[in-house]
């Protein structure tokens, strides 16, 4: 499709272009104390973004500018994800005090930028594309994880996030300018086309760029050993960042990879050794063996976290690995699972770190001791952490299990040479269970009975409620949810 | 009275609701609705129990509704002789506990909550007939699990509660796979009756690593359940937990959590894979008796009374997995002793009851002493006979039920687990009736040393038991001295429905031989 045709099915980022420029004009005549009203800007105009890519959602799949991106209903369900987490985060970074002390009006316009990056991530099917829509996000995410500059911490988030991001993207442009040699087209599907005619002599080649493609994707992700910055970075940035990293742009590089490997990688009973180009790399172990290191590292690591935002850092890294389980697969069946997994991950993952925020709020701390007696203080926080642990480790009936139940179904479906993956996923939730009730142990078990009972301010109770029922409720029913994930399984293809 | 069974299970959740929401200051209150709650739930059990065809051995009441279409999950609920009797014990179990737990003073309504939930968990388990819902059942107890025993547990409580968590997830993590195995093989379902009805035709030659899938799938689930049981070597979680738990909930946890596992590996493992019961019963029958001789052994060594109950617990399962084994001497190349494995499945599950309502009595009786002197050792009391007859005579009872003497009921079911497994596995049950010996051994010589020989002066003024744990007690009591006497009610409830059992797997055996 040409630009000026393309337009039209542009509109949400032509949105949210507008909020961007709305948030900042309106930064200028705001008091520092009154920035929140930037948030708001924001939120709205994400809600009519959102009501827009929902219309969209239901047009024919197609390319915009020249086949630069693509509209289909994956994509868009990706971005009603990044929306969501967004909103969330928005309504968050109102009441937490960390962010007291600076104007929030660039924050909040910061945050908008990195939704076009995200949104940009989620629909790229060219590598010219793919490469600046990741670039924008990681910017933003490095002005945002240093955005309390008083805080050393902070700025030393943003600094290694720097350092990591642009070592890794930089090996990734290398490889994408190997494929660009080989294929001698910038184009998802134009590369497709090239790579399954290669013969064997371009193979050498072709490895060396996949993996180095790999390092971009995985640092994105945070999947072992493109992980290293994740602990630091998500421990300095502001709670709200932190939480928003662990979410939105993970959703989104998940959906980046999804699409690179489907579209450019694989046939149709998914992504098998024999059909990446005439490669007799064997990818899909490759990538079911990071997904279990990462699982198991992301684990085991967190187990020994003295600060639960790190502890959840970690734990992070090992929902990467989760979800990287299903990818070795890429049957539809396991794009699916990871969709659902993802939505649901949003919810749990927020919700703890919204927890995390509002105890520091209170006492000033995120390590485990600020949590002792929590429960007994304030039984409903309590309780609802409680859920959201249950639901991070994935047991029934929250949520969370809903999720693992997709992801291994689609991998014991998949034949018995997945099982060793079903096998490592199972006994790393078991791990999980030790880390995720230490904050549980804590909360409760340790403390004693107050006479004081305290509840959180409305706002933030909010939230709680906002992130804890979805967490509960999509594990008894998911109905709506399953058929939303299914009716969005449409890729735009040009093979079709 | 459509969907009573529904009830069985709503009714628990209701409660463990409304209690949550009364005011955290009306101890009592909280205690009367709790109490209200399962004594409802436990008439409904009975009323359940009186409609109920004892001559149809197929599922009854049963109620299904569509859940979720796309994966094929449904809610279906049915009871049979299997499941039935352990809904009644569940409901008399928990009724019984709300009055064991009546003397808990931290946090009551938090822990009547957790307890209700437990309750709702432990019915479903034994009421679902399909195995998503069997899943969230099985895992919806673990954490009222784990809180009750590490808040209102004894000193190791934190350990000990996120120990039985580990090992019970790591379990049904294993059996989740294996369920996820059975979805695939049997035509994307999780209606356990229809999986059961195609699994043996549906697993045939299905390979996974090479092996037989349908023994891969065995496995797991066994381990899933065996945890439960708990079989050695799988048993470490017990004795902890056991120990630092309330009495109340080492009651249940005796009385009715650890037969999940023999309920879970009946209906799973044999309803399902009937042809792999062959391949593994040698080893179940193995594991039996380790389960009797080092259950007995480690029991003898205990010097904490509780943890003499608990290892008894580990000795009892062994006899009802060793009757469980005898099920294949139905098999043809066994003989088709018909008889034999009647005696040897109704033995294992008879003795599941049994030990049910046995080593509650005697969780109950080891929760009255703790009371009263604040410790458990064996060796700290002595000539407690004098000063508390009453207490003395019915502990009396409950030892000789626990080691098995004729005319209790646990005499009766493990006679007929010795009688089923006898005709194929002699050695083993020859070597297993050493454990009856430990078994006394045990339960005597702590009676001796706890209630005979010179009365400890600290203990001179101890009080007799009173009204509210003779309440608790005594139903227990009578049932164990009925069925000992007259075993032919209990034994009629499950015929209809073990012999569909042994039929399944006497025919699976014909149909493998051929």
């Amino acid at each position: 499709m040409t630009n000026l045709q393309s337009l039209e099915f542009f509109i949400p980022e032509l949105i949210l272009t507008i909020t961007i420029l709305a948030a900042l004009i309106t930064d200028l005549f705001v008091k520092k104390s009154k920035t929140n009203m930037i948030g708001w800007v924001l939120g709205v105009g994400l809600v009519v973004v959102g009501l827009s890519v929902h219309n969209l959602s239901s047009a024919p799949p197609t390319t915009l500018f020249l086949d630069m991106i693509v509209i289909d209903p994956f994509s868009s369900f990706m971005k009603i994800v990044i929306i969501l987490s967004t909103l969330l985060v928005i309504v968050a970074s109102w009441v937490n005090d960390e962010l007291e002390k600076y104007r929030k009006g660039e924050y909040f316009t910061i945050m908008g930028i990195m939704v076009m990056g995200l949104f940009l991530m989620t629909s790229s099917v060219d590598i010219i594309m793919l490469y600046i829509s990741i670039e924008v996000v990681s910017i933003m995410s490095f002005v945002l994880a240093a955005y309390l500059k008083l805080d050393t911490r902070s700025n030393e988030a943003g600094l290694k996030y720097v350092i990591y991001g642009a070592f890794s993207s930089g090996v990734m442009l290398f490889g994408l300018s190997i494929v660009y040699g080989l294929a001698g087209s910038t184009n998802y599907f134009a590369i497709q086309d090239t790579l399954s005619s290669l013969d064997g002599s371009a193979n050498p080649a072709l490895i060396m760029a996949l993996l180095m493609i790999f390092a971009g994707f995985g640092y994105k992700i945070s999947s072992v050993p493109f992980h290293f910055w994740t602990p630091d970075v998500y421990e300095g940035s502001p709670s709200t960042i932190t939480a928003y990293l662990s979410v939105a742009p993970k959703a989104a590089g998940f959906a980046m990879i999804i699409r690179f490997f489907h579209q450019v990688f694989s046939d149709s009973i998914g992504l098998t050794s024999n059909s990446i180009g005439s490669t007799d790399l064997p990818w899909p172990e490759i990538i079911g063996v990071l997904a279990v290191v990462t699982m198991t590292m992301g684990n085991l690591v967190a187990i020994q976290q003295k600060s639960i935002k790190r502890m959840l850092a970690y734990s992070s890294i090992a929902h990467a690995g989760y979800m990287m389980l299903a990818l070795p697969v890429l049957s539809m069946e396991a794009v699916e699972s990871i969709m659902i997994y993802l939505f649901i991950y949003v919810f749990m993952n927020l919700g703890a770190f919204f927890i995390v925020i509002f105890v520091k709020n209170k006492t000033g701390g995120e390590s485990f001791e600020d949590f002792e007696g929590l429960g007994w203080k304030m039984p409903i926080v309590g309780a609802f952490m409680t859920l959201f642990m249950l639901s991070l480790t994935g047991l029934p009936p929250t949520a969370g299990f809903v999720g693992k139940l997709y992801i291994f179904k689609t991998l014991v479906g998949a034949g018995s040479e997945f099982l060793w993956l079903v096998i490592a996923g199972g006994v790393n939730s078991v791990i999980s269970l030790y880390y995720y009730f230490h904050v549980v142990k804590v909360m409760f078990l340790g403390g004693k009975r107050s006479d004081v009972i305290t509840y959180p301010p409305s706002t933030m109770f909010g939230l709680m409620i906002f992130t804890a029922v979805p967490s509960l409720i999509l594990g008894l029913y998911w109905n709506p949810l399953a058929s939303w994930v299914k009716d969005s399984l449409v890729f735009y293809n040009q093979v079709m | 009275m459509e969907n009573i069974l529904s009830l069985l299970i709503w009714i628990p959740i209701l409660g463990a609701i409304v209690v949550a929401f009364l005011p955290r200051d009306k101890d009592n209150l909280i205690r009367y609705t709790s109490a209200a709650v399962t004594g409802l739930q436990f008439i409904i059990a009975i009323v359940l129990w009186r409609k109920f065809d004892p001559s149809d051995g197929s599922m009854q009441f049963m109620e299904r509704y569509e859940w979720i279409p796309s994966l094929n999950i449904s809610y279906i609920l049915g009871v049979d002789g299997l499941s039935l009797p352990m809904v009644l014990l569940t409901g008399m179990l928990f009724f019984i506990g709300v009055f064991v737990s009546w003397n808990i003073k931290k946090a009551v309504k938090g822990y009547f909550s957790l307890y209700l939930l437990l309750d709702a968990g432990v019915v479903g388990v034994f009421l679902s007939l399909d195995f998503f819902l069997f899943y969230i059942f099985w895992e919806v107890m673990l954490l009222p699990m784990y809180f009750l025993i590490g808040m209102w547990g004894g000193p190791q409580r934190e350990y000990a509660a996120i120990k039985f968590f580990l090992y019970t997830l790591f379990g049904s993590v294993l059996m989740l796979i294996g369920i996820l195995g059975l979805y695939f093989t049997c035509g994307k379902t999780f209606d356990i009756l229809l999986i059961m009805e195609r699994a043996p035709e549906a697993l045939n030659g299905v390979l996974w690593w090479g092996m037989s899938a349908a023994k891969v799938i065995w496995v797991l689930v066994f381990i899933g359940f065996a945890i439960k049981v708990p079989v050695f070597p799988f048993h470490t979680w017990l004795p902890l937990a056991h120990v630092e738990a309330p009495t109340a909930i080492s009651v249940l946890l005796a009385g009715i959590l650890l037969k999940l596992g023999v309920y879970g590996i009946i209906r799973v493992n044999y309803g399902i894979m009937p042809n792999e019961v062959y391949w593994f019963a040698g080893g179940l029958a193995f594991l039996g008796l380790v389960n009797v001789i080092w259950g007995g052994l480690c029991a003898l060594a205990q010097t904490d009374l509780k943890k003499l109950v608990a290892y008894s617990s580990i000795n009892h399962m062994g006899y009802s997995l060793l009757g469980m084994a005898a099920v294949v001497a139905a098999g043809a190349m066994n003989g088709g002793d018909l008889k034999a494995a009647q005696a040897g499945l109704s033995g294992a599950v008879f003795q599941m009851f049994n030990h049910g309502t046995i080593s509650a009595m005697l969780f109950i009786l080891v929760g009255v002493v703790y009371e009263r002197a604040h410790h458990r050792d064996i060796d700290g009391f002595g000539g407690l006979a004098s000063k508390m007859p009453v207490y003395t005579g019915i502990t009396a009872l409950a030892f000789f039920a626990g080691l098995g003497l004729p005319g209790f009921s646990g005499f009766v079911s493990e006679a007929m687990c010795f009688i089923g497994a006898f005709p194929v596995f002699r050695t083993i049950v020859i070597l297993s009736t050493i454990g009856i010996l430990l078994n006394a051994a045990y339960f005597l010589w702590a009676f001796q040393r706890v209630f005979f020989g010179k009365l400890n002066e600290k203990y001179k003024d101890m009080e007799e038991i009173n009204g509210l744990e003779l309440f608790t007690v005594i139903p227990l009591a009578v049932i164990t001295l009925f069925f000992g006497i007259y075993p032919g009610p209990y034994l009629d409830l499950i015929k209809a429905t073990m012999d569909q059992i042994i039929e399944k797997v006497a025919f699976v055996a014909t149909y493998a031989s051929l």
